[in-house]
């Protein structure tokens, strides 16, 4: 077979790109009208379980942009089992992230021995003012709903704990 | 040939006795279809650039303003117009107001010389009769229809050079200096190729080159069909700065050129220009090589036999169709030429092919008009390519001492 | 002494008058123009200032610093582990590939080493980020010289890769993946079978990319001959990665180099040509997208089972020390060299980015050529400005 000059060769992959999106269509997704489902594992958002957060500081401290606020102040529990001593435990006033700084690296919800945060792949969250960014407990709260479950690890690996 | 055509040959509408409401009436009718025509036009071309743009790249183009997203051109319109004028305070205040409308006015005068259809069925020669009036379906028919479409597109470059000149900018100075020489030089080229063109039609007149290719057997295949028609093609093409020698504008290298300073409707003026010129370039060029609103005969069947007397509309409409789609599929495929290549091309392709292919044939055409023997036909025939190969051995002994002399002055840096 | 007549000495005084006019007319002042640090080619805020004469450069100094962002200040007020969600942002394109030198440094300085799992899934994530980084850089080759149909392409299938990354790292543009000691997590299911798709994807996406633009006549002659780099000037100027190569310098730290990555666990071919010019630096790497390609498809055949985290303390203190670390990034040599007090962070961090010394050749190789040649020559070169400014 003849060398086609490589002029016309680029003239038949364009032409051939349109029939197929002719055909097929266009590999484009219109965002609000058709979405793409993230992966599970993407990091969207964090989620907070305010139940499982002892304020203990180590998701503000370890954050590289320090971009966590919390406050907390202690109080008295009552006791786990009839007869005991009430708890002291610390009850979060605050747990602010601001969106505006966050670099969603993760490194929150890595460090955090109690399972309080998660990502979760929701990302439709933008706001006209920057200041809506910051995400309060309540809001951080409600993305609980959205966290997915752990997907399955592949073939070989090491089952955790 | 020439004799075929009505004496005046500017149009049969004005050469009536009685002056009454009709002339004037077919005259304003055609400049109204001519001007929407032209920014309708216009339109889709924009649209249907994008359109086909996108399918090559896999992607949608233009579908939320209008049914298809027809109206997506005219949506972007508005939003040019509406938007900030910005003069540069450093530009030539008055040139740089000039040039959009330099560029502009050209690209739509061009429509008024061309063919834009016409009743060809049965071999008639493409006039109707509106109002009871011989007409031609074409705004003006000049003698020198040819003439004066070299003239507009020569003033159209003067839009782009003073346009880049005018913003006193740098890059649109680079922009302007690209456009002068690559214009010009094209234009030589273009000139040349069109010359092959008039002369086996015999006439200047846009009507008459039609009137003279009525039937394939009468494209001149032979002499202008291939040679002066690719060489047209690619002069029109840098003509019109159309990728890849869109370098005029090349937004990579130079930022858009000439029109980086240019915003609003100034900027949307040198838009449309482009694109008009495009389908205007487009319609001549089908005007001068294939037979314009000519009917392509298959035997005796005519596609658009159905459509009367618009038949001719139709045929120049799929025919200036089929190049607006090759523009857009360059325009998605080619990188762009770089500046001392795209001269090269010009003047040491184009140029000398378009000027021998033209010597050639006006030899002929001499040997024609003075009834030469079969001998002497020959004889000429061999004289002809003895001094064209003559010619070219001149002309790359001239390049190549040319290059020596560049290399030992080591102008390369 | 030869005495001359009066006219002998007025002519000559009037040849050297005519001469010195003469000089002061033609002479002509060339324009400075400055490419940047806005401009549609230069990928960000580089800046090129060029003196033109007519169309041709003349003299060229690239300005860089336009964005400039001070990651090796911001290290030494980081953590250990919160560096790697800052370093990744160096070479956007290929961020995975920025996380892997340091956490080698680190691993060298507290002496451990990743599981070999993990040490395969690194290389394959690394491979990835290169075929994210370059592929893209096939499609901008052609929209730098006015093809606008490759970029989209690329830009196409680029998507699938940066899926897989977020698949399984959870960010598509910063995986921030790769913990001291071994990765955050293992590959999801399902992961695996999904590559291999993906990557016969992007090997008929090299396919279409050298019908479309390597053969077009247009295109080769944009490019050959065009800023040829000469193996000595390259290796006096510190270019690495694809730029070395193609100036014939068979020189890739995939292959020289002992590291804890998988990459001697496989068979690949390391693509030089010998013209050294713009032509030469995109073809090979097209050969290297292609060969990553394959890299990635053998260590997914080949991968161990294990854990993917080594036994590392919770609180992670890194030992006093230096260690220098080096790998062949999608854009060339990329390396930490870590300086470590014994702090949870580090001391010090000196980044070796690659497109910082490539793009230093500019004024050497931008010398003489036509305006478009700049822009032709920078897209050869193939820098990210993350990774210059840094």
């Amino acid at each position: 077979m003849p060398k086609l000059p490589g002029l016309i060769k680029g003239l038949g992959v364009t032409m051939g790109t349109l029939v197929r999106t002719v055909k097929d269509g266009a590999n484009t997704v219109q965002y609000p009208h058709a979405k793409e489902s993230p992966p599970v594992r993407a990091r969207g958002v964090i989620a907070l379980r305010e139940d499982n957060c002892t304020a203990c500081m180590l998701c503000a401290r370890s954050c590289p942009d320090w971009c966590i606020y919390i406050e907390a102040h202690k109080q008295l529990a009552p006791p786990r089992r009839a007869g005991g001593k009430p708890r002291q435990v610390n009850h979060l006033d605050r747990f602010d992230i601001d969106y505006a700084l966050c670099m969603y690296c993760g490194i929150c919800v890595e460090v955090c021995p109690f399972d309080a945060l998660f990502w979760s792949p929701e990302y439709e969250y933008s706001e006209p003012r920057i200041a809506d960014l910051l995400h309060d407990k309540t809001k951080l709260g409600e993305w609980m709903e959205t966290v997915p479950e752990a997907p399955a690890l592949e073939v070989g690996a090491e089952k955790k704990k | 040939m020439i004799a075929m055509l009505p004496v005046p040959a500017v149009d049969p509408v004005l050469d009536t006795e009685s002056w009454w409401w009709q002339p004037l009436a077919i005259v304003g009718l055609k400049v109204l279809v001519v001007f929407i025509i032209g920014l309708v036009g216009t339109m889709f071309m924009v649209w249907f650039e994008r359109k086909i743009v996108a399918g090559m790249q896999n992607r949608i183009g233009p579908d939320k303003a209008g049914p298809f997203g027809l109206l997506q051109t005219l949506a972007d319109g508005i939003k040019l117009f509406f938007k900030e004028d910005l003069i540069p305070e450093r530009s030539d205040r008055f040139v740089f107001k000039l040039a959009p409308f330099l560029a502009f006015v050209p690209a739509f005068l061009i429509w008024s010389v061309i063919p834009l259809g016409g009743d060809f069925t049965d071999g008639r020669d493409g006039t109707v009769e509106w109002f009871g009036q011989i007409t031609r379906v074409q705004l003006a028919d000049p003698p020198v229809g040819v003439l004066l479409v070299l003239a507009l597109s020569s003033i159209a470059v003067y839009g782009v050079m003073l346009a880049g000149w005018s913003s006193g900018s740098k890059y649109p100075l680079l922009g302007s200096v690209r456009a002068s020489a690559q214009m010009i030089s094209y234009e030589a080229a273009l000139g040349l190729s069109l010359a092959a063109v008039l002369m086996a039609a015999g006439t200047l007149s846009t009507s008459g080159i039609v009137a003279a290719q009525d039937q394939l057997t009468d494209w001149h295949l032979l002499s202008t069909g291939v040679v002066p028609f690719v060489v047209f093609l690619i002069a029109m093409t840098a003509e019109l700065n159309r990728p890849p020698f869109d370098l005029v504008e090349a937004e990579q290298e130079i930022v858009g050129g000439f029109h980086t300073e240019y915003s609003s409707i100034r900027f949307a003026l040198f838009f449309l220009a482009e694109f008009m010129n495009v389908i205007s370039m487009s319609a001549l060029l089908v005007t001068l090589f294939l037979g314009g609103p000519q009917p392509l005969l298959i035997g005796s069947f005519d596609l658009f036999a159905v459509l009367g007397p618009f038949g001719g509309t139709a045929w120049l409409l799929l025919k200036v169709f089929l190049f607006l789609y090759v523009y857009v599929w360059f325009r998605a495929t080619l990188p762009r030429l770089r500046y001392d290549q795209l001269m090269d091309l010009g003047w040491k392709v184009l140029i000398p092919v378009a000027l021998g292919w033209f010597l050639l044939l006006a030899a002929l055409q001499l040997g024609r008009d003075n009834d030469l023997s079969q001998v002497g036909y020959v004889t000429l025939v061999i004289v002809c390519l003895v001094v064209l190969g003559l010619g070219y051995l001149l002309f790359t002994a001239a390049i190549s001492v040319a290059r020596r002399n560049r290399d030992r002055e080591g102008a390369a840096y | 002494m030869t005495m001359l007549s009066e006219r002998q000495q007025l002519s000559y005084i009037a040849s050297q008058a005519a001469d010195a006019r003469l000089n002061v007319e033609l002479e002509t002042e060339g324009m400075t123009l400055n490419i940047g640090p806005q401009h549609p080619a230069t990928h960000g805020t580089l800046r090129i200032i060029a003196r033109l004469d007519g169309e041709q450069v003349i003299w060229a100094e690239p300005s860089a610093g336009y964005m400039h962002r001070g990651y090796e200040k911001l290290t030494e007020v980081r953590t250990f582990p919160q560096v790697t969600s800052l370093i990744n942002r160096i070479d956007w394109l290929g961020s995975f590939a920025n996380e892997v030198p340091f956490i080698l440094a680190a691993e060298k300085l507290m002496e451990i080493e990743a599981p070999p799992r993990a040490q395969h899934i690194r290389t394959i994530l690394f491979e990835l980020s290169r075929i994210a980084n370059v592929g893209l850089f096939l499609g901008d080759l052609g929209v730098q010289m006015g093809a606008i149909t490759p970029v989209f392409l690329a830009f196409r299938d680029r998507e699938y890769v940066l899926n897989l990354i977020e698949g399984a790292t959870g960010g598509r543009f910063h995986p921030n993946f790769d913990r001291i000691g071994g990765l955050k997590d293992d590959l999801p299911q399902g992961w695996i079978d999904e590559t291999r798709q993906v990557m016969k994807k992007l090997r008929g996406f090299c396919d279409e990319i050298e019908d479309l633009l390597f053969g077009n006549e247009i295109f080769q002659s944009r490019t050959r001959g065009i800023g040829v780099i000469p193996a000595d000037v390259a290796r006096q100027y510190g270019l690495s990665g694809a730029n070395l190569r193609a100036s014939g310098v068979d020189w890739d730290l995939r292959r020289d180099q002992s590291l804890p990555m998988a990459w001697d666990k496989v068979d690949f071919k390391v693509w030089t040509h010998p013209d050294g010019d713009s032509w030469a630096r995109c073809w090979v790497r097209l050969q290297e997208v292609r060969e990553s390609t394959k890299i990635v498809d053998q260590l997914l055949d080949t991968m161990p089972a294990g854990p993917v985290m080594a036994k590392v303390p919770r609180i992670i203190k890194v030992p006093e020390g230096e260690a220098w670390v080096s790998t062949e990034n999608p854009l060339g040599e990329m390396g930490y060299y870590v300086v470590s007090k014994g702090d949870l962070g580090p001391f010090r961090v000196k980044i070796r980015s690659a497109s910082f010394n490539n793009i230093s050749i500019t004024p050497w190789v931008l010398k003489g050529v036509y305006v478009p040649d700049i822009i032709t020559i920078l897209a050869s070169l193939y820098f990210i400005l993350g990774d210059i400014d840094r």
